[in-house]
């Protein structure tokens, strides 16, 4: 069976620059799979490659069968950006109300999801007031509402407490143990050990994948931290 | 396009202006104001207050909209709401559409407001039908909403989009026929002023003031009007790229 995404030689550039060089990654199914890697490494913009975003220079990018940006998977398709895009100006419920009706499922939706991220007792709260990790979790909820077969989240735990990490961590695996593809990144490696697939991505470059047992495994390392600094020496010596 | 997303798009804009009482405040009161300095200032002069009364009351919906519409978009895209909502079902003709009915409905309380204050308290002769007045009012709400939209483009900046507002509707002000009646134009500048969409819409409203019949040249302002609206919407549409780089 073929990879819920398959990405095949993407070349992407953006200000005249190339910034993603051939890059092959396959995301299964019923997994939850880390995009990690230090900031400008290009994650978002394989992200923003996935979902249809991106204007690409070369190679393929199929999700679920189809060409990336294809109308059918917009509605399939969750995509929650860096930045929270969600409207200041209106409460949380209001801007789920919102995103809910663009994709068609209701208000118990809205309601679901504000308890899956944690947000009920600020529904009606204008998002402008919100707290950083709060908005972030707006925004996280606005991708989630239509339970999208492919979720697509692009640093959606940066600044949450330890506690909301865990609970946010365990509702990724949920939605992938019904069988959901989650695509998560991060900059942050001690989040690579939630995952149950790895990819490293390094100045446009896939560094290497796997579980991160195999990382740790291959590298000779016990933690992901040090894998990753052993893959980038390897990296540098064979250049 | 689907009816739903569309709705769902007007009710947002909505309720966003219901959050900022402000704006719509602003948006309410400034061409009551407006159209009463130009009641005192022409207060002798009752000809000239009817002569430029109904073509201003139409014409305040087309500034403000022209405004709103150019911030608001460019809010979304400067703020990744836009590009969230192109991942979702949403088609940009939706998003155009839900914009147009959420602003046109602004625009008829604005332009039934400032009706009620001119031909009611003020003295100002409808012309024709005060209702077709404020329904052009809406007509040209639009238009400046699909130009705004369009302009929005090529903003990068608030400040930027703000200056649009002298540099697009400012010479159009100057050349549709209000300041100056375009057969008392320069040659150059009167056939400057057929390009103008304004010129259009401001003879449809002088020629609802004025007695006499309408004429076939009124419908061909409203078609204008419309057809300008419909090219702007497609031309604002089409920078509403999926995919950017």
């Amino acid at each position: 069976m073929s990879a819920a995404v398959e990405v095949r030689g993407l070349r992407v550039e953006r200000g005249g620059r190339e910034v993603l060089h051939a890059v092959d990654v396959d995301v299964e199914a019923g997994r939850v799979t880390g995009l990690l890697g230090p900031s400008g490494g290009g994650k978002t913009t394989l992200m923003r490659s996935i979902v249809g975003a991106q204007v690409v220079a070369g190679g393929t990018v199929r999700v679920l069968g189809l060409a990336a940006g294809d109308p059918f998977l917009r509605a399939r398709v969750g995509y929650q950006t860096q930045a929270a895009s969600v409207y200041a100006d209106l409460t949380v419920r209001e801007n789920l109300h919102y995103f809910a009706g663009l994709l068609g499922v209701g208000g118990a939706a809205v309601s679901d999801t504000l308890a899956l991220v944690d947000l009920q007792q600020h529904e009606r709260q204008l998002a402008a007031t919100l707290s950083g990790g709060e908005l972030a979790r707006l925004s996280l909820a606005a991708a989630l509402l239509h339970r999208p077969d492919v979720l697509v989240l692009d640093e959606p735990t940066v600044g949450l407490d330890p506690l909301l990490r865990r609970d946010l961590w365990s509702s990724f695996h949920r939605l992938a143990d019904a069988g959901a593809t989650v695509l998560v990144s991060s900059h942050v490696m001690d989040e690579a050990d939630r995952c149950d697939a790895l990819v490293l991505l390094r100045d446009g470059h896939v560094l290497a994948t796997g579980t991160p047992e195999a990382l740790r495994r291959r590298t000779g390392t016990s933690g992901l931290d040090d894998a990753f600094l052993v893959l980038v020496d390897g990296a540098g010596e064979e250049a | 396009m689907s009816a739903r997303r569309t709705l769902a798009t007007a009710v947002r804009v909505l309720r966003q202006l219901r959050h900022d009482p402000r704006t719509v405040a602003l948006l309410l009161a400034v061409p009551c104001v407006l159209q009463f300095l130009m009641h005192e200032l022409f207060r002798d002069r009752p000809a000239v207050f009817q002569s430029l009364g109904v073509p201003l009351l139409g014409l305040f919906p087309f500034v403000a909209m022209f405004i709103v519409t150019s911030i608001t978009m460019l809010r979304e895209r400067a703020s990744g709401t836009l590009e969230r909502l192109l991942t979702t079902p949403l088609g940009r003709g939706d998003l155009l559409v839900g914009y147009g009915i959420a602003f046109a409905l602004v625009a008829a309380a604005q332009a039934t407001l400032v009706s009620l204050l001119s031909f009611g308290l003020l003295g100002l002769d409808a012309g024709h039908s005060a209702v077709a007045v404020v329904l052009l009012a809406i007509a040209n709400a639009v238009l400046g909403m699909a130009l705004g939209l369009f302009a929005s483009a090529f903003a990068r900046t608030e400040f930027q989009a703000v200056q649009f507002m002298p540099a697009f509707v400012l010479p159009q002000i100057l050349l549709c026929g209000l300041i100056v009646p375009r057969d008392q134009m320069a040659g150059w500048l009167e056939a400057l002023s057929a390009l103008v969409p304004l010129t259009y819409a401001y003879d449809a409203l002088d020629r609802l003031a004025s007695e006499g019949s309408l004429g076939s040249r009124f419908w061909l302002d409203v078609l204008v009007v419309a057809g300008v609206t419909l090219l702007a919407l497609a031309l604002g549409g089409a920078t509403l790229r999926r995919r950017t780089p």
